[in-house]
């Protein structure tokens, strides 16, 4: 369980996140939405150490990430997988050295354990016979995949998705997020995921936060987001004519 | 640049020098980064070092035979005035700047492209410490390269100069070779080999700071890349005044 209270962030004079307070689910999907410029992605990056919060604390599993030195937070990043936005495949390295890195760096496995694991990780992302080749070689989809792959191969657990889907054609963030849902599950993972993408909300929520100008405005799962009566929330979720006949027809 | 930005930025520039020096995660990663970055800024950078050594020796050659039409001068003082130009400025400060506008471009460019495709970010989460990891062997790369760059452009230099004073006729071979040996003093190789390892320190260094701290997209990549070459072109010039006055 990953646990933030009364957090706070702001950039010069900007207050991006206003005491915000929340859970994220042991072994759950955990949404967090909001429109762009809302905080989502700060309050990510906040959660993993990439930003340093002004007020509040951060607790992975009763332990208190924010006031951890270097060292103690070096052992919990250990246990964190993290999904970018562009995929952040090292262009460099092949796709099967994408995710022996991490193996190489934080495990005593050999070299020939790191490739088998790096293997398995390929193919548990449906990656297949591609492992020589570099990221600009492939799709956007496959590199999102590819990440995906990277970021369990640590048997994380927690893991982090900034915006899974952003760039990709509706079957292939179908393809993700079921990979999502079934990795979370399989491995018992955490998962925190940002998102516009209201169709992934849909299909694999289990709890969903909702940001709103650097605050939580909302938090239920998907069953409750259909009878929500919060009208900032109604205007992201059903914010086209489609939506509203659905929701309508739901109802 | 205000007063304080100036302080802003030299106090980021040593904390982050201070995550750089730090012990490497993992040992064999590091000496296997080394010697890639030995063959992108040494191996890669032969070819231009020797081939603007050359000609500039062969320059420096012919301009100090035209300053010497006077018969009282003995020929084999072009010999010994293009070997003390190469020696003392031209292998160490030219060639730093050279390599401030090749290499620094280079890693300001990789590291800040790696920073807004937030492959800084990924390797942050996955627990290492990306100073270090990405700077430290380019950082060791230039100290190790960096010297043999300074000899090759003294032989290439001296070559050239040779070449241009025997083809044109300005002074043979005899006296040119007299020249370079005429009241020749070790301690300028060292004092050479000395400037051009600070200054691959510096370029290295600095380049990397403006790659790490590139934020925005690939504009500002760009623009990164600009402020590291100028940044150290500076550096390099009052480095290599203030080594001048202390070596010499």
């Amino acid at each position: 369980m990953i646990e933030v209270q009364h957090i706070s962030k702001s950039f010069k004079d900007v207050k991006v996140l206003d005491d915000i307070c929340a859970i994220f689910q042991e072994g759950k999907v955990n949404f967090t939405i909001g429109k762009s410029g809302s905080g989502k992605t700060v309050l990510l990056k906040s959660i993993v150490g990439l930003h340093e919060i002004d007020e509040g604390k951060i607790l992975f599993h009763n332990r208190d990430f924010t006031h951890m030195d270097l060292k103690q937070r070096k052992e919990i990043r250990k246990e964190i997988g993290m999904v970018f936005q562009g995929g952040a495949l090292f262009d460099s390295a092949t796709l099967e050295e994408n995710v022996m890195f991490p193996l190489k760096m934080f495990s005593s496995m050999t070299y020939d354990e790191c490739r088998e694991r790096a293997n398995f990780c390929l193919q548990r992302v449906q990656v297949i016979n591609k492992n020589h080749l570099y990221p600009a070689e492939i799709s956007g989809g496959m590199q999102k995949r590819v990440a995906i792959a990277r970021a369990i191969a640590l048997n994380p657990k927690y893991l982090f998705c900034d915006e899974p889907n952003s760039g990709l054609d509706p079957i292939t963030s179908i393809v993700i997020d079921n990979l999502i849902k079934e990795i979370i599950l399989e491995f018992n993972i955490t998962a925190v995921i940002n998102t516009h993408d209201m169709n992934s909300v849909m299909e694999i929520a289990d709890n969903i936060i909702f940001i709103n100008q650097g605050k939580k405005w909302w938090q239920g799962n998907k069953e409750e987001i259909w009878r929500t009566d919060n009208a900032e929330l109604n205007d992201l979720i059903f914010a086209s004519e489609l939506t509203k006949k659905l929701k309508k027809f739901y109802i | 640049m205000s007063f304080y930005n100036f302080f802003y930025y030299i106090g980021r520039y040593f904390i982050l020098m201070r995550r750089v020096v730090s012990k490497p995660d993992d040992s064999k990663q590091y000496f296997a980064n080394v010697s890639r970055e030995i063959v992108v800024i040494g191996y890669n950078s032969i070819s231009i070092v020797a081939i603007i050594s050359f000609f500039m020796g062969a320059v420096l050659t012919l301009q100090t035979a035209y300053n010497m039409t006077n018969p009282l001068y003995p020929d084999y003082l072009i010999g010994l005035g293009t070997r003390d130009s190469i020696f003392l400025e031209f292998s160490s400060t030219i060639v730093g700047l050279i390599l401030a506008g090749k290499v620094g471009s280079n890693i300001a460019s990789e590291i800040g492209t790696m920073r807004v495709t937030q492959q800084i970010d990924a390797l942050e989460i996955m627990g290492v410490n990306s100073a270090n990891f990405l700077i430290l062997p380019k950082i060791t790369a230039a100290i190790c390269t960096f010297p043999v760059l300074c000899i090759v452009s003294m032989i290439v230099g001296i070559s050239g100069g040779w070449a241009a004073g025997e083809l044109s006729g300005e002074v043979p071979t005899s006296q040119f070779v007299y020249g370079i040996q005429y009241m020749f003093i070790p301690y300028y190789i060292l004092y050479s080999l000395i400037k051009i390892t600070v200054f691959g320190v510096i370029i290295t260094s600095i380049s990397s700071y403006f790659g790490y701290f590139t934020d925005g997209g690939a504009l500002e990549v760009g623009r990164s890349s600009t402020k590291a070459v100028v940044n150290s072109t500076l550096v390099i010039l009052i480095f290599n005044l203030i080594l001048t006055s202390v070596l010499l």
